[in-house]
C-alpha cells in the first residue's frame, strides 16, 4: 500500500489472569481511512481500544503510531508461566514500553467511550474546554496570574468553534449530562477533537441511536474526517453504518481476528457469518 | 536467661495488645468488607464501652456490669449504624465516611461532657487484673488470657461466617453488594449483624485493654482504633484472619520498639508500616484485587 | 452583569469589609469574643479552602491538613523567635541551633514552602492510592510528622515536646483577614484557570480526564502541593494567633474539624468554606457558650444538664444533622455572589408578583 501507515497493532495479546481477551491481534490503519472493528459482544474490541490508548498494558505485543513504536510488552513475572497466547518470545529482551493514556493522547490519538464518560458536573462548553488543556503552553503560575490571557482566549474560541461543528451552541451552558443521549455522543466526539488528534478512536458511536440519528452520525463522521484530516478507527454494531462508511473492516471473535476486508468481502465471508450466527454448535 | 527476663515482658505485652487490637480490627474489617466504609467511630465505640464499665460498677456487681457493657455497646453499635450510616446508603462513599467522622466527634464530645474531661479510673476486674509471674517476669493475668480468648473468639466467628446462614449472607454481600440484594438477601439485617458482631468484640476488647491501663479518657479510643484499622489494612481489608494476624504483628512490633527505648515512635511506626503496605501491596497480606472497568 | 463590573463590585465589597473591620476595632474593646472568632475564623477559612481545593475540586480525599499546618507553624516559629529570647525558649537545648531570625512575611512563606516540599515528597508514593486509602495514608503521615516533631533528638531545632513561644504575633484582626484573603484569592484564581478545570475533570472522571490528555500524577501532585502550601501558611497564622505552639496541638481531631467545616460549607464551594469556617468557630467558641453555664434556671427549675461540655454535644449534634440531612452543606458546589443574591431575590419577587397578579385576575 502506498498510503502512510498511522496505526499498526502487532501481535497484541491481552490476558487477564487465565482469560485471554485479545489474542495475537494484528491490524493496520492508514492515513485518511475509516476502519471499523466489529465482532460479537465480548469479542475483545473495547479491550483492544484500551490497549491502544494505554489504559491496559498488553501482555504481549507492540503498537506503532506513524511508524514509531509507542507501546510494547512481553510476558514477564508471573505471566511468564501463565501466558497462553502466541509469539511470546518475539519481544523478549526489549524493554517494556507502557505510556499512560495522557501520553498517548498527547501523541495525537483521541478516543470516546462505549459508556459515555462526560465530566458530569461541567457544562457542555466546559467539557470541550477541559480537553483544550492538553495543548497549553502556560504553567500553573502563568495560568493562576492570568499571564496566559491570549492562550485562554484562543482555547475558548476553538472550543466555541467545535460547539458549532457538533451543533450544540444553543445548549452550551447546560450540564453535559442533561443532554439527550445522542447529543452526549456528539459532545464526546467534539471533546475528543478538542485534543487535536490525527487518529480518532470511536467506541460504539451509534449505540442507542435510532436509524435517523445513525444516518446523521454516518454523515457527520465522514464530514469531520474530511474537515480535520482525520483517520478514524471505530468499534460499531450498527451494520448499516459500518458497511456504508468503512474503507476496511476487521472482524474479531473470541479475541482473535477472523477476517479483514472491504464491506463486500466481509458480507460474504463464511467465517464472519458463522461468528455472528453462532456456528460453533455445529461441531 | 537474663535476656529473656528483660525482654519477655515486652513480647508478652505485645502479644496481649495485639490480641486486643485484633478484637477491634475485626469490627473494621467486616464493616469495610461489606460497606466499603472506614468506620472512624469504631474506636470511639470501644472507648464508650470502657466508660460504661466505669459507671456500671458503681451501681452493680462486677459480673452484671460486664454483661451490661457488652449489651450496651452492641446496642450503641447497632444504633450508630441505623442512625448515621443507613440513611446514606445510596450516597457517595465519602459522605458515609464523613458521617463516621461526625459520629466519632459526637461520641468524643459526649464522653467529654459526661466525664468532665477527667480521666476515669477503670475498675479492677477480679482474676483478670491479678498479678502472675512466669519465667521471672511479672504481669497481669489479662496478658495471658487475651491471646487465648482472642483466638477462641476468632475461631467461633470463623465458624459462624462459614457455616451459618447469616454468615453466608455476609460473605455474599461483601463479594457483591448489589447482586446479593437482588438475590433476596436482607441487606440491612446483614449489615446490622455485622455491626453487632463488631461492637461485641470491641466490648470484650475494651475490658481486656483498659485493665492494663489506669484510666479512660474521651480520646482513649482514637489511637487503638486507628491502629486496629491499620492492622486490618495490613492483613488485607475484608479478611478476618488477615486482620487478626496484622493486629498481632503490630502489637508485637510496637512493644519491641518501646522496649528499645523509641517510645516516641511507637505510634509513628504503625503509620509508617501502613504507608509501606499501601504502596507495596495495597491489598494487604490476604486481600483480593479489584479491577475498575473502563 | 459584565465581567468588569463584577470585578469592581467584588473589590468594593472587600474594601468595605476591611473598612468595617477597622471601624469595629475602634469601637469594640479588643477583648471581645467577636474578634477572637473573626481572627480564628479567617485562619480556618484559609485552611478549609485549601482542603476544599483537594477534597472538593480535585476529588482527592486527603486528611493530612493538620500535619501541614504543623509544618507551617513550626517553620514560622523557629524562624522568627528573636535571637535574644532563644536561650529562654530553648532552655533545655542550649538555645537551639538556629541563631538568627527573619521577617514575619518571609517566615510565613517559608512555612508554606516547607509544607509544600513535604507534600511533594509524601505525594510521590501516596497519591496513587484511591479514595479512602489515600485518606488514611495522609492521616498516617500527619501523625508521623507530629511524632517526629516531638522527638527529643530534634530538640535543638523543634524544642522537642516543649512549647515554642515569644515569636511575633498580631494584634489587629485585619492582619489574618488580609493574609488569608490574599491566599484565598490566589486559590480562586487557580480554580478558575485552565489548571482548575483540569482538577475538576479529574474529580468528575479520572479515566476520561486521562484520555483527554490530563496527566493524573502531575496534576494530583500539583493540587496536593499547592493545597499544602496554603495549609502551611495558615499554620503560621495559627501560631501567631495562639502565641505559643506545641506539636501535640495538631492532632487528627484538628483535621476532622477542618473537614467538617468544608462539609458544612459545601464540598466544592470556596465561599461555602469561608462562611462555614466563621459559623463553625462562632458556634463552637461563642454563640453556644451559654449552654456551658451551669447556673441556669427556668423559674425554679435548675437546668442541671447544662454544664461545661454540653455546648460541644449540642454542636456535634448540629453537625450530624447537617451531614445527614443537608449533605450538600450551605452552598452545595455553588458560590456566593452578589449576582446570585440578586437573582435569588429577583426570583422570589417575581414569584410573589406572579401570585399577586394571578389572584387579582380572579
Amino acid at each position: 500500500m502506498s498510503k502512510e501507515n498511522v496505526l499498526k497493532v502487532e501481535n497484541v495479546t491481552m490476558q487477564f489472569g487465565g482469560v485471554i481477551a485479545v489474542d495475537n491481534l494484528n491490524l493496520e490503519v492508514n492515513k485518511g481511512e475509516i476502519i471499523s472493528l466489529i465482532g460479537p459482544n465480548g469479542a475483545g474490541k473495547t479491550t483492544a481500544f484500551n490497549v491502544i490508548t494505554g489504559v491496559y498494558a498488553p501482555t504481549n505485543g507492540a503498537v506503532y503510531y506513524k511508524g514509531k513504536k509507542i507501546i510494547e510488552n512481553h510476558p514477564q513475572g508471573k505471566m511468564k508461566k501463565l501466558y497462553r497466547g502466541e509469539n511470546p518470545v518475539m519481544y523478549t529482551g526489549h524493554k517494556a514500553l507502557a505510556p499512560t493514556p495522557d501520553k498517548i493522547t498527547a501523541l495525537g490519538i483521541a478516543r470516546t467511550f462505549q459508556n459515555i464518560r462526560l465530566f458530569k458536573s461541567q457544562t457542555v462548553f466546559e467539557n470541550i474546554l477541559i480537553a483544550k488543556h492538553l495543548r497549553r503552553t502556560s504553567n500553573v503560575f502563568t495560568a493562576t496570574f492570568r499571564l496566559n490571557a491570549k492562550e485562554e482566549a484562543r482555547m475558548r474560541e476553538e472550543a466555541e468553534e467545535l460547539l458549532k461543528i457538533v451543533d450544540l451552541t444553543d445548549v452550551r451552558d447546560e450540564l453535559a449530562t442533561s443532554l439527550p443521549y445522542g447529543k452526549q455522543r456528539h459532545l464526546e466526539i467534539a471533546r475528543a477533537l478538542a485534543t487535536q488528534p490525527e487518529l480518532l478512536l470511536l467506541d460504539e458511536p451509534a449505540a442507542g441511536m435510532n436509524p435517523q440519528e445513525t444516518l446523521e452520525l454516518t454523515e457527520f463522521i465522514g464530514r469531520i474526517r474530511d474537515e480535520f484530516g482525520l483517520t478514524i478507527f471505530m468499534i460499531e454494531h450498527h451494520m448499516d453504518l459500518v458497511m456504508e462508511i468503512s474503507d476496511r473492516i476487521y472482524v474479531l471473535d473470541f479475541g482473535k481476528s477472523i477476517a479483514e476486508g472491504n464491506s463486500e468481502e466481509i458480507r460474504s465471508n463464511p467465517r464472519v457469518i458463522e461468528a455472528y450466527l453462532g456456528g460453533a454448535q455445529d461441531e | 536467661m537474663e535476656w529473656i527476663t528483660k525482654n519477655l515482658p515486652y513480647l508478652m505485652a505485645g502479644i496481649s495488645v495485639g490480641g486486643q487490637y485484633a478484637l477491634i480490627a475485626i469490627g473494621y474489617t467486616m464493616v469495610y468488607g461489606i460497606l466499603r466504609l472506614i468506620n472512624f467511630a469504631h474506636g470511639d465505640i470501644f472507648m464508650v464501652a470502657g466508660l460504661i464499665m466505669v459507671y456500671a460498677v458503681t451501681a452493680m456487681p462486677m459480673p452484671l456490669a460486664m454483661l451490661l457493657v457488652v449489651v450496651a455497646t452492641v446496642a450503641l453499635g447497632f444504633l450508630v449504624e441505623r442512625a448515621a450510616y443507613k440513611p446514606l446508603r445510596s450516597a457517595p462513599r465519602m459522605s458515609v465516611m464523613i458521617s463516621a467522622i461526625g459520629v466519632s466527634y459526637l461520641l468524643q464530645n459526649l464522653a467529654l461532657y459526661i466525664t468532665g474531661g477527667l480521666s476515669q479510673q477503670y475498675p479492677a476486674i477480679p482474676w483478670l487484673s491479678d498479678t502472675v509471674t512466669i519465667l521471672g517476669a511479672t504481669t497481669k493475668r489479662v496478658t495471658l488470657v487475651t491471646p487465648v480468648l482472642t483466638i477462641i473468639l476468632v475461631i467461633v466467628l470463623g465458624l459462624l461466617v462459614k457455616y451459618t446462614k447469616v454468615g453466608m449472607a455476609m460473605r455474599a454481600a461483601s463479594r457483591d453488594f448489589e447482586t446479593s440484594q437482588l438475590m433476596g438477601i436482607k441487606i440491612n439485617s446483614v449489615i446490622s449483624m455485622t455491626f453487632i458482631i463488631g461492637s461485641f468484640l470491641a466490648a470484650v476488647g475494651s475490658m481486656l485493654y483498659f485493665t492494663n491501663y489506669t484510666g479512660v479518657t474521651p480520646t482513649a479510643g482514637a489511637m487503638p482504633g486507628l491502629k486496629a484499622f491499620v492492622a486490618a489494612v495490613f492483613g488485607g481489608i475484608g479478611s478476618i484472619p488477615g486482620a487478626v494476624i496484622g493486629a498481632f504483628i503490630i502489637g508485637i512490633c510496637e512493644n519491641i520498639i518501646k522496649g528499645v527505648g523509641w517510645t516516641t515512635f511507637s505510634d509513628a511506626f504503625t503509620f509508617a508500616l501502613l504507608i509501606v503496605i499501601l504502596i507495596a501491596k495495597p491489598t494487604g497480606l490476604f486481600g483480593e484485587k479489584a479491577v475498575d472497568k473502563v | 452583569m459584565k465581567k468588569q463590573t463584577k470585578t469592581i463590585l467584588n473589590v468594593g465589597l472587600i474594601a468595605a469589609l476591611l473598612l468595617l473591620l477597622f471601624i469595629l476595632e475602634q469601637i469594640i474593646p479588643s477583648s471581645s469574643m467577636l474578634f477572637m472568632v473573626l481572627k480564628k475564623g479567617a485562619i480556618y477559612a484559609l485552611v478549609a479552602v485549601s482542603m476544599n481545593l483537594l477534597n472538593g475540586f480535585t476529588g482527592l480525599f486527603s486528611l493530612g491538613q493538620a500535619g501541614f499546618m504543623l509544618l507551617g507553624a513550626y517553620t514560622y516559629a523557629i524562624l522568627t523567635i528573636p535571637v535574644e529570647s532563644r536561650d529562654s525558649v530553648y532552655q533545655y537545648f542550649d538555645g537551639g541551633i538556629i541563631q538568627f531570625s527573619i521577617p514575619v512575611p518571609l517566615a510565613l512563606i517559608a512555612g508554606g514552602i516547607v509544607a509544600a516540599v513535604f507534600a511533594f515528597l509524601i505525594g510521590l508514593p501516596v497519591l496513587r492510592l484511591k479514595s479512602d486509602y489515600l485518606a488514611i495514608a495522609t492521616l498516617g503521615f500527619a501523625e508521623i510528622i507530629r511524632a517526629v516533631f516531638q522527638w527529643d533528638k530534634l530538640g535543638p531545632l523543634t524544642n522537642g515536646s516543649n512549647l515554642l513561644r515569644n515569636f511575633p504575633t498580631f494584634q489587629s484582626v485585619l492582619y489574618p483577614f488580609i493574609v488569608a484573603g490574599i491566599c484565598i484569592g490566589l486559590i480562586v484564581l487557580l480554580i478558575n484557570s485552565t489548571y482548575g478545570r483540569a482538577f475538576k475533570a479529574i474529580r468528575d472522571d479520572e479515566i476520561a480526564a486521562e484520555a483527554m490528555g490530563i496527566n493524573l500524577a502531575h496534576h494530583k501532585q500539583l493540587a496536593f502541593v499547592i493545597s499544602s502550601f496554603f495549609a502551611g501558611i495558615s499554620g503560621g497564622l495559627l501560631a501567631m494567633y495562639q502565641t505559643t505552639i506545641q506539636a501535640s496541638m495538631f492532632k487528627s481531631a484538628m483535621t476532622y474539624e477542618i473537614l467538617l467545616i468544608v462539609v458544612i460549607g459545601g464540598i466544592g464551594s470556596v465561599t461555602g468554606s469561608c462562611i462555614g469556617s466563621f459559623l463553625f468557630i462562632a458556634c463552637s467558641e461563642w454563640w453556644l457558650r451559654f449552654l456551658d453555664n451551669s447556673n441556669l434556671y427556668i423559674g425554679d427549675f435548675h437546668l442541671s444538664f447544662m454544664r461545661p461540655g454540653f455546648r460541644k454535644v449540642v454542636f456535634s449534634l448540629m453537625i450530624m444533622a447537617i451531614v445527614l440531612f443537608y449533605r450538600k452543606g450551605l452552598m452545595g458546589d455553588r458560590e456566593f455572589s452578589v449576582e446570585g443574591v440578586r437573582r435569588f431575590f429577583q426570583k422570589r419577587f417575581k414569584k410573589k408578583q406572579a401570585v399577586e397578579g394571578g389572584s387579582s385576575h380572579e
